[in-house]
């Protein structure tokens, strides 16, 4: 193709890790507070990098502040919300790749256009049935729509995989007796694992990151998610640090941001391609 | 014949549980909440039908109204040209035949996915007047520094920036719109003498047309929800109330979240969150119709 010059390559190289710098330092920022001790945050000006690092401050705010609990919590929540994608999402995405039925893309178009509908829209009605229920302060908000086909984007991604598949091999299938479901579970799912795993860490990282719908409804602290037990951290910090400067413990608080960030990062660093051509393929054929 | 009845049977059966949500978490909330903007409700009374009445105290005499509304527009009106301009020029330099582009690809994409509520903490702590990052290194340069995060005047700025940081998926969905270009285009424009400046607005810019309109309409309406990164960096400034310094950064998604759960005038955000969803309605048809003008799809 085109020759470059030495010199438009080396400004390239230089463009690319400046952007990639300013991707990363912050998270560094997050992860050197982390092990610093309090003197060190508060003195004037604070300290670049620890004199040796606390790790002793992930151990305190593990055990001190109950934070084991807001991340089994977000375990917890993170998994129910994965079973249900997928036990709902592949039948549906099943259906919608397979059969001929009338209306089929006017069903699949209507659920398409509920990723346009702002959340802020349908929360109160479903705060109010929620209520009705009794299940503020369960769990049971956030798990049991995406159990209803509530993951869109899932059932979306494993169509335009599940498509790519051939009739053929299902025709045989089904002439050797398979029903549609052990069609399903036994020969479509698992030729089309790359795309449910997409599906699942998509999924992953979106009930782990989800502030709003914990926010809303579970106010017990000792349901919290991660994201909620953050911020709740800083506004008692004073009272559960013994209130002694007035000053939010800022090494604490990003000892737990980087709790709640790592694990992220860790699953990203595994998948990170299949991760980002789904986010591709949503745009692109969407 | 049978055959296809089982097919009807299969397919009802496969795709029920995810009508029967459709039904129950979309369509039933959507229609119900459009009635309840026309009820006063604050949840100890059942709701009361009062007409317009919602809606003419937002316009009228609601304080936080019309200031959230502005600090959603003047946030979208920077914020998406930003990223849009700042995801595209990051497409076109990963586009080019660079090494390990995957692993910038990665890296870029890497704050995109991570629980905003933390990095709305961190870039809080980063920009804070005492001790934050910012201003260490603006000093080293010989710069005073700002009470970024606390003035009235900054505190958006800052949330700018951050939202900036997330320019991962425009940019990822750029790239593949770049992947399809066909690469004889180029060398027959090329070939035609064409420059780098006229290679791209004739060539490239048409055939990634229609990402550039996806990234768009998405970027506009994720501006005008914003919520998240609100809410976490109010908490964060130790803001009994997020939203603040002066109302510098109550974002509409945030005031309608304090009308609702904070104060329980359940009708009032209700009404709200009907506004916000028909502007975002209007926004994507004058959308769609402009882009007749300027998308052009391939087939």
């Amino acid at each position: 193709m085109h020759r470059r010059s030495t010199l438009a390559t080396a400004g390239l190289y230089a463009a690319l890790t400046l952007i990639a710098l300013a991707m990363l330092v912050p998270l560094g920022w997050m992860v050197l507070t982390s092990l610093k001790t309090q003197p060190e945050i508060l003195r004037s000006p604070p300290a670049w990098l620890p004199a040796s690092p606390q790790w002793v401050n992930y151990r305190t705010v593990w055990e001190g502040f109950a934070y084991y609990r807001f991340f089994l919590n977000s375990l917890f929540v993170a998994t129910m919300v994965i079973v249900g994608t997928l036990l709902t999402c592949c039948p549906a995405a099943y259906a919608f790749a397979f059969y001929d039925v009338r209306h089929k893309n006017l069903l699949f178009g209507a659920l398409l256009s509920t990723v346009m509908l702002p959340a802020q829209v349908t929360v109160i009605p479903l705060f109010k049935g929620f209520a009705a229920l009794g299940w503020v302060n369960t769990y049971l908000p956030l798990i049991v729509p995406v159990w209803l086909g509530g993951n869109v984007f899932g059932i979306f991604l494993l169509r335009q995989f599940f498509r790519t598949l051939s009739p053929s091999l299902l025709e045989a299938a089904r002439l050797d007796g398979a029903s549609e479901w052990e069609i399903l579970w036994r020969l479509v799912v698992p030729m089309s694992l790359p795309a449910v795993l997409t599906v699942v860490v998509f999924t992953f990282v979106w009930s782990w990151n989800d502030l709003f719908n914990p926010l809303i409804y579970l106010q017990n602290e000792e349901l919290c998610t991660l994201p909620v037990g953050l911020l709740y951290f800083i506004a008692r910090a004073e009272q559960l640090t013994g209130g002694s400067t007035g000053q939010i413990p800022w090494h604490l608080v990003m000892t737990l941001a980087t709790v709640m960030t790592l694990p992220v990062i860790v699953i990203f660093a595994i998948v990170q391609r299949r991760f980002v051509e789904g986010v591709a393929a949503s745009g692109v054929k969407g | 014949m049978r055959a296809g009845r089982a097919k009807h049977v299969w397919f009802w059966a496969f795709v029920g549980p995810a009508v029967a949500g459709l039904l129950c978490f979309s369509v039933w909330p959507m229609l119900y909440s459009l009635w309840l903007s026309f009820c006063h409700y604050e949840v100890v009374a059942p709701p009361r039908f009062i007409g317009l009445r919602n809606y003419v105290y937002l316009f009228r005499h609601d304080a936080a109204f019309w200031p959230s509304v502005r600090v959603t527009l003047v946030f979208t009106a920077i914020q998406v040209p930003l990223s849009i301009l700042a995801s595209l020029a990051l497409a076109l330099l990963l586009h080019q035949p660079v090494r390990a582009r995957g692993w910038w690809r990665a890296v870029y994409f890497l704050p995109s996915i991570l629980p905003q509520a933390a990095l709305a903490v961190v870039f809080g702590y980063i920009f804070q007047a005492d001790g934050g990052l910012l201003n260490r290194v603006l000093g080293l340069a010989g710069f005073a520094g700002q009470a970024w995060s606390s003035s009235p005047t900054w505190a958006l700025v800052v949330l700018i920036v951050m939202s900036l940081w997330g320019f991962g998926y425009p940019m990822v969905i750029f790239l593949a719109g770049l992947q399809n270009v066909p690469r004889e285009l180029y060398e027959a424009a090329h070939i035609d003498g064409a420059g780098a400046w006229a290679r791209f607005r004739h060539v490239t810019l048409p055939l990634i047309s229609p990402v550039l309109f996806f990234n768009v309409v998405m970027g506009v309406i994720a501006a005008l929800k914003v919520f998240d990164i609100a809410y976490a960096f109010g908490m964060a400034q130790g803001q009994p109330i997020p939203g603040g310094p002066a109302r510098a950064t109550l974002f509409y998604g945030l005031n309608l979240y304090q009308q609702a759960f904070g104060y329980f005038h359940m009708g009032l955000a209700s009404a709200m969150a009907w506004l916000l969803f028909g502007f975002i309605l209007l926004l994507t048809a004058v959308n769609f119709r402009l882009s007749r003008r300027w998308v052009h799809y391939a087939d």
